[in-house]
């Protein structure tokens, strides 16, 4: 909405501020002016965002109540300046008015004027249109929008030859057709308000008037209507219709219900002014009294100026808000200030703000005109104590451990589509949205998985060939009866892993991401085992595992399957990873212990042999720590594997076997070990090898 | 090779004095001459090579044969001389250190470490708490998916308020047959936390709530479905507008820095009232105006205001259809609530110009950030 400061200030003649300063100082208080320029007319024209709330300031008269407020100056009464009464020109009957739907009509005004010739609107009207930009169109519709502009209330005018019998204000025959003002024709629900006349609807009651009514170069006779609508109802027609006027905005955020006849005032006399005539009879305003009752009467609300100061504490300046301030800045706004008994007052609310309804939007009020930033800037004491959140330490810890292995976090949608939901959810289901933004994002994820291969995807498409991401974040379970959310991990990982003396480069992704899930866990307490019982299809065959912490599942990782690189055309492996991260802020972190270290010296001696595929590392590492031989448990420091070859060819090493180079420690804490033990040890080491299957090499 | 040395006469300090002078001297004198590997070791074993050095044999010839009460003496001037040369040796190693250094490029880069990054929305979102936990606020977290009673309600929107429409709020599906109340969505804001969190706890509360929140919007380059909001309450007997204004520009100030000015606007929040937006003075121009702050010295940062009784009165009620006392007594208590966009705060600190970028997991865009 526009405001031409030449037009506000005709409101204000004692105002003494320049348009910059009058700007700023309406911005401060909620009136905001977001843009200037120089206006047509002179002045400025300000650009304003004013929040919802105050329909009653969009507009000028509506501004001007807030500049006097703010500078204590006189306002031009409404009824004087815009609105004075017109008197009638030609004697005659009120023109008939029925108001039917009472629950949706508090207030309708109407007056005739007679022998009008149309034509464009001349003087301030054009002078004001031409600065705002709005389109004149003839001079009696260019009334009516002088007058929304100046006062905020909207108004109608009819061509009166074209009314039969009298005005019906009446909820619409299901059924019932009407063409309105922007050409479409609209089949009216039992719901909505009309304007009709004895046998038509001429219009949608505070939306949009009707075309066949519509005041035209033929038109002689015209009738003003000014009104007052229920707010629910406006609103419901309005979006049923899909109809968003300048009228329906302000009527279901609630019109001032005195501003009708006053509205109708200015509209007749300015009809007149532009276009002649003669104002026949008397103004006709049927009033609802339930409706004024709620609205312009409604009961008067009590103030305690001590509220004032429990809500807004101190000012800069230190003298706080006193008992006059508050006074002053309520009347001004309008408000009747009744004093009931020391520091307290029945306040009578104005009629054009619906918006207040009690104590504490007074003391906004009060708050606001006094200027939010000449309050003071204080500390409130606090005796209450500062709780942490039981696993904010399981999360720090979960992001540094896989930050420091070179995992990046990232952040993907809480979206995503049907079919993945499927494939990645599998047996937690999944949650639609009602309303989703597309198709790929029509229910919420029941995993990361599926989010982690889209970034993952994202990065290969933009030849960002290695990747090491991690997300954490909410997975949504359960129904739409029922939606169960828990914190879920993934990480995701793609190109750039490294070949090792144990792994070949196609499985170094594997074991690589094994080996991050291991560090990761390790902070927790509980022994971490693997296993590739109930792996997801999503994982390729024989390129997954289950994990286990404490005995329990909290994870499973592997390839993506062929099926799902392909339908991503990515033709590099993916690693991805889901861990249940709610399992793991349920675990302990583990403390760690010191040992005391030995002071004896180490003794390393590595086996070479050849075992047959079918025996795995585990059954090797489970062999190997049995005690045997007189070897104690704690003198077995550590049994690696240190370099594992397969020949592809069969050469070297059979096809089905294949060689590994095995690093066996042993330490004494209490003595340095003697070769006699050393050698049986070592014995019984290539005895337990050999009766796994395996062949020592020479 | 000058291998000799010198003859001693007599064991009195002038003669001693002599003889080490002249020894020094020597050592000076080769000193300037260690100019390769050759030389250094021809040095050393000059007068340190364990059966031929010099140093060696003057021990054996004049300290074992000294009277006691010269042996002293002696061997101080013994020592200074040992410490010459082991100078000597040390600065010629250093030179020689330089020249090895030519067999390394030293200008190729170090052997890749990649450090995992933290998101720039993490870490935006944990200063900003971090800065309330600090101020005595302690951490509250809330469901993603809400009810409508949480997100609207009980936070005084009413029940025609244009937030509710589906084109603001994602719904979860097939919520028309239950109570508009119990009806589920995707919460819009995370100030559903406050009301969950004064159910649950007595005042006096002070929470900083982060959380993921979404909404029905088309992604551009300003808006995505998915952002981050951060959320404060504070609530207690005599909570007042100015405690809100002091802490709020505290804590930008904490944030931001000293010279960070606050203003406070009159705004709009079912859920507070008064309701305020706070801008603060341009974090790039300092306030003269520049690009970022549309050349008005200030960036709008966040919204706030004093708790809206009515959402007591909710609150209250709640808590005594769950068998609770209604602690939250709108003549006594009063408080205050502020939300900022963590998203926005980390586009505007670190220049990011799509908010799509912070949704991507697009490693180009992450690694900025290491």
């Amino acid at each position: 909405m526009n405001i031409l400061t030449k037009w506000l200030r005709s409101y204000l003649p004692e105002l003494a501020v320049d348009d910059r300063q009058l700007a700023e100082d309406l911005t401060l208080r909620g009136i905001a002016v977001e843009g200037e320029f120089d206006a047509a007319c002179g002045g400025r024209l300000y650009e304003m965002d004013i929040t919802t709330n105050r329909v009653d300031a969009m507009n000028h008269y509506g501004v001007a109540r807030e500049a006097a407020a703010i500078y204590d100056v006189a306002l031009k009464p409404l009824s004087e300046s815009i609105g004075a009464a017109v008197v009638e020109t030609k004697p005659g009957a009120g023109f008939p008015v029925r108001i039917e739907a009472r629950d949706l009509c508090g207030r309708f005004t109407a007056r005739v004027i007679r022998g009008v010739s149309v034509g464009p609107s001349a003087g301030l009207i054009a002078e004001y249109f031409a600065a705002l930009g709005q389109k004149p169109i003839s001079a009696p519709v260019d009334v009516t929008n002088f007058g929304w502009l100046a006062m905020g209330q909207p108004t109608h005018v009819f061509d009166l030859d074209k009314v039969v019998g009298g005005i019906v204000v009446r909820r619409a025959h299901a059924g019932e057709k009407l063409a309105l003002l922007d050409g479409t024709e609209k089949t009216l629900v039992a719901d909505d308000l009309v304007i009709a006349d004895e046998v038509k609807a001429l219009g949608l009651a505070g939306v949009m008037g009707g075309w066949e009514s519509r005041v035209t170069e033929e038109t002689k006779n015209i009738l003003v209507e000014a009104a007052w609508f229920d707010p629910a109802a406006i609103r419901a027609s309005s979006r049923r219709h899909g109809l968003h006027t300048d009228a329906s905005h302000r009527f279901e955020r609630g019109a001032d219900f005195d501003a009708a006849p006053l509205a109708n005032h200015l509209v007749t006399r300015m009809v007149v002014e532009q276009s002649g005539g003669e104002v026949v009879g008397p103004l006709v305003d049927v009033v609802v009294a339930e409706w004024a009752a709620k609205t312009a009467q409604r009961k008067a609300i009590s103030l305690k100026v001590s509220e004032v100061e429990r809500h807004l504490g101190t000012t800069a300046d230190g003298l706080g808000i006193g008992e006059a301030v508050v006074a002053q800045y309520l009347s001004a706004l309008g408000c009747v200030m009744t004093q009931t008994s020391a520091g307290e007052y029945a306040v009578k609310l104005p009629s054009w703000r619906l918006d207040l309804e009690r104590e504490i939007d007074l003391i906004e009020e009060v708050a606001r005109v006094y200027g939010y930033n000449r309050f003071a800037d204080t500390l409130p004491s606090f005796a209450g104590a500062v709780r942490e959140l039981p696993h904010a330490l399981h999360e720090a810890t979960i992001r540094e451990t896989l930050r420091g292995m070179g995992w990046s976090e990232a952040i993907s949608s809480t979206f995503t589509s049907a079919e993945e939901a499927a494939v990645f959810g599998g047996a937690l289901g999944g949650v639609a949205i009602g309303n989703p933004l597309s198709a790929e994002a029509g229910m919420l994820r029941p995993s990361l998985a599926p989010g982690m291969a889209t970034m993952l995807a994202h990065n290969l498409h933009r030849d960002v060939s290695s990747v090491r991401l991690f997300e954490m974040g909410t997975v949504f379970g359960g129904s739409t009866a029922e939606v169960k959310e828990k914190v879920g991990l993934a990480l995701g990982a793609t190109g750039a892993a490294v070949a090792t003396a144990l792994f070949k480069a196609d499985d170094a992704l594997f074991y690589e991401t094994k080996g991050a899930i291991e560090a990761l866990l390790q902070k927790f307490e509980g022994a971490v085992g693997f296993d590739t019982n109930a792996l997801p299809a999503w994982i390729a065959a024989g390129r997954g595992a289950r994990v286990l912490l404490g005995g329990e599942a909290v994870a499973v990782f592997g390839e993506l399957s062929a099926t799902e690189l392909q339908s991503r055309k990515l033709r590099q492996p993916c690693v991805i990873a889901t861990i249940d991260a709610q399992r793991l802020f349920e675990t302990k972190l583990r403390q760690p212990v010191s040992r005391e270290l030995s002071r004896f010296q180490a003794v390393e001696r590595d086996f070479s042999f050849v075992f047959p595929d079918a025996v795995t590392w585990a059954t090797i590492e489970a062999a190997l720590h049995r005690e045997s031989a007189g070897l104690k448990p704690d003198e077995l420091r550590s049994v690696l594997p240190v370099e594992i070859f397969r020949d592809a060819k069969g050469k070297s090493i059979a096809a089905g076997s294949y060689s590994l180079l095995l690093r066996v420690v042993f330490q004494s804490h209490e003595r340095t070990l003697t070769e006699e033990e050393i050698t049986r040890w070592s014995e019984w080491v290539v005895a337990q090898l050999t009766g796994l299957g395996g062949t020592q090499r020479a | 090779m000058s291998t000799a040395i010198p003859e001693l006469k007599q064991y009195d300090e002038a003669e001693l004095d002599r003889v080490f002078a002249e020894l020094e001297a020597e050592v000076a004198a080769q000193t300037r001459a260690l100019t390769s590997d050759e030389a250094m070791e021809a040095f050393r074993l000059e007068w340190l090579g364990r059966k031929q050095g010099r140093l060696g044999q003057l021990s054996a010839a004049w300290l074992k044969s000294a009277p006691i009460e010269a042996k002293k003496s002696l061997g101080i001037r013994f020592n200074k001389l040992k410490a010459r040369i082991e100078e000597a040796r040390a600065a010629s190693a250093a030179t020689e250190m330089k020249a090895a250094g030519a067999g390394l490029d030293v200008t190729l880069p170090g052997a890749g470490q990649r450090m995992g990054v933290e998101h720039p929305l993490v870490k935006t979102m944990a200063e900003i708490v971090s800065v309330f936990q600090r101020m005595g606020y302690s951490v509250g977290l809330g469901p993603e998916v809400e009810t409508d009673f949480y997100n609207f309600e009980a936070l005084n929107f009413p029940p025609n308020h244009p937030a509710r429409d589906t084109q603001d709020t994602l719904v979860v599906a097939g919520q028309e047959a239950k109570p508009l109340r119990e009806r589920l969505l995707m919460r819009t804001h995370t100030s559903p936390v406050q009301i969950r969190s004064m159910l649950e706890q007595a005042p006096p509360l002070r929470l900083v709530i982060p959380g993921k929140v979404h909404r029905n919007d088309a992604a551009d380059a300003t808006h995505s479905p998915v952002f981050h909001q951060v959320e404060g309450l504070c609530v207690d007997t005599n909570i007042t507008f100015s405690d809100l204004k002091g802490t709020l520009d505290f804590a930008m100030k904490a944030f931001f820095g000293s010279a960070v000015k606050t203003r406070f606007f009159p705004s709009f929040f079912p859920f507070t009232e008064p309701s305020a937006d706070v801008q603060i003075s341009c974090i790039f121009c300092g306030g003269k105006g520049c690009r970022k702050c549309k050349h008005s010295g200030w960036i709008e940062l966040l919204g706030c205001g004093m708790v809206d009784p009515a959402v007591f009165e909710s609150v209250n009620q709640r808590r005594v259809e769950m068998g609770r006392e209604p602690l939250y007594d709108t003549q006594k208590i009063s408080g205050f609530a502020f939300g900022m966009g963590v998203d926005r705060i980390a586009m505007m600190k670190y220049g990011i110009s799509d908010i799509g970028l912070l949704y991507s997991g697009d490693m180009r865009f992450l690694e900025q950030f290491a």
